[in-house]
């Protein structure tokens, strides 16, 4: 049901943790629906120099949280708020259907962690 | 890549006995057995020796089994049939909050058609109260329906109880024994039970099969209409290599439930111990004792249920979650928030099932390939604080 891309991000995570003293820190999702993405980051000038993520959630919540660390590592903070939920299923060649919706919030979880930098920096 | 099968409770393989006994009814013994000639008596036979098999199994007359396609179609019959047979006497059902979708979607759509119905709570443990059940009875109620043991947990319930109490309020009482069937000796008498379905491929029959008990002089409308087959409660033409197999797979389990089950019930709780012991912050789902003997769930804190079925399934473990992932739906699975397990640890509901082909090297290659897993999705997850 998982496409390879998928499986390879959900067995071998990229970026799994949380960044001590982060510029950002994100959280999405609730227990109720049973996935919680966090996402903190390390910013330099107006770059994306960390991305670390932690995930409570299914093999497309764990996929989609790897791969928009990798989408976003190195990007300006402008670029990174274009990423879409859409653009990173689409960079994991697509998700199921059913997980199009619930399972599908990294990018979300990337652009609260963006706002709260942006929020601290006044 | 090593292969363990704990998912007995979602099916079972066919057994080699049973798939012999089929064989011959796709060739050589191909014929309808309402038919009169020698086609048709050459398998008539079979389906009347099945039709013993299984209600030995279950301590009924022959005549009171009534063979159908699966365990759904026994509890749609059931419920449905009673209803519209019994609408002169009342409208009332009694059921739990934690009966197979089977039951609970049939009762949701007979309450769109004029039933009421008392949906039961559960304990922590999954278990019903039976003063509840006795004070839920109305001068309406045509119809309590408790499984016998449940799918998701294990917990049994008291069948026997729920039977006198059937009895004394003069109440039908329908039991979806599908998971009972075979791991736990099942007796409609004891229990009082006027109606009892059962399914093939939970047994170690084929997939296709079922059949309802329907204790003699019980009224009720067939769900199927047509033919006369099965004394006119259940038209259509008999899958009869089906029907052979329930029938040899029933026998069996008969013959093998003592020893085979007391076995089976030794591996699980190997695995349930080695599991307490080897992982901190789990929690079993069931009753602690009264549940089935091959069967344990539990909630690995702080991970989800499906991400941990796909890391079992990378190790070649066939297990199963009742995450919302692998319910199909939005939430997680009914039975757990009906015992009020916490929405986090209901998505991290694991559940083992266990059978006759497992074996100890099984048990213990799934407690060694665990830990590491789930250290390294609780890692991964953000509600997990490592205690020091």
């Amino acid at each position: 049901m998982y496409s390879e891309k998928v499986m390879d991000h959900f067995s071998n995570p990229r970026n799994v943790g949380e960044i001590e003293n982060a510029d950002g820190v994100g959280e999405v999702g609730n227990a109720s629906c049973g996935d919680i993405m966090k996402i903190s980051l390390k910013i330099e000038g107006d770059v994306i120099k960390d991305i670390k993520f932690k995930t409570f959630g299914c093999g497309a919540a764990i996929a989609t949280s790897s791969m928009v660390t990798e989408m976003a590592m190195d990007k300006t903070l402008d670029e990174a708020l274009q990423l879409t939920n859409a653009a990173v299923a689409d960079a994991l060649d697509g998700l199921p259907g059913n997980k199009m919706h619930c399972s599908n919030l990294a990018a979300d979880a990337l652009h609260e962690a963006i706002k709260n930098y942006r929020e601290k920096q006044g | 890549m090593k292969q363990v099968y704990m998912d007995y409770n979602a099916t079972t393989p066919v057994r080699p006995e049973v798939l012999e006994e089929m064989l011959p009814f796709f060739r050589e013994h191909f014929g309808n057995p309402s038919s009169v000639h020698w086609a048709g008596r050459q398998v008539s036979g079979a389906v009347e020796n099945a039709r013993e098999q299984v209600a030995r199994l279950i301590n009924c007359s022959p005549a009171e089994i009534v063979f159908t396609s699966c365990g759904s179609e026994g509890d749609n019959m059931s419920l449905k049939g009673t209803v519209d047979a019994l609408r002169d006497k009342g409208n009332h059902i009694v059921t739990t909050t934690v009966e197979h979708p089977a039951v609970l979607s049939t009762c949701q759509y007979l309450e769109k058609n004029g039933c009421e119905v008392t949906y039961l709570p559960v304990d922590e443990h999954g278990m019903i109260d039976s003063a509840q059940l006795e004070k839920a009875i109305t001068e309406k109620t045509i119809l309590i329906s408790i499984m016998w043991g449940n799918n998701e947990t294990g917990t049994l319930f008291p069948v026997e109880e729920i039977g006198a109490i059937a009895q004394k309020y003069k109440v039908r009482f329908h039991t979806d024994a599908v998971q009972a069937i075979g791991k736990i000796p099942v007796d409609v008498q004891k229990a009082n039970v006027d109606l009892l379905v059962l399914s093939g491929h939970k047994v170690g029959g084929p997939k296709g099969v079922g059949a309802v008990y329907v204790r003699r002089g019980t009224r009720m409308t067939p769900l199927i209409h047509g033919g006369h087959q099965e004394r006119n409660r259940r038209a259509g033409t008999h899958n009869v290599a089906a029907i052979a197999g329930l029938g040899k797979a029933c026998e069996l389990a008969g013959e093998r439930i003592e020893g085979d089950y007391q076995r089976v019930r030794d591996l699980r709780d190997r695995l349930e111990r080695g599991i307490m012991e080897r992982i901190p912050e789990v929690k079993l789902n069931g009753h602690p004792e009264k549940r089935l003997p091959n069967t344990l769930n539990v909630s690995f804190a702080y991970i989800e249920g499906e991400s941990l079925l796909l890391n079992f399934d990378m190790k070649g473990i066939a297990a199963s979650s009742g995450s919302a992932c692998t319910s199909g739906s939005l939430e997680p699975s009914h039975v757990m928030g009906a015992m009020g397990v916490e929405i986090a640890l209901a998505h991290s509901s694991t559940r083992f099932s266990l059978g006759p082909d497992n074996t100890e090297e099984d048990v213990d290659y799934v407690l060694e390939v665990l830990p590491p897993i789930v250290e390294r999705l609780r890692e991964m997850s953000p509600l997990y604080k490592k205690k020091a």
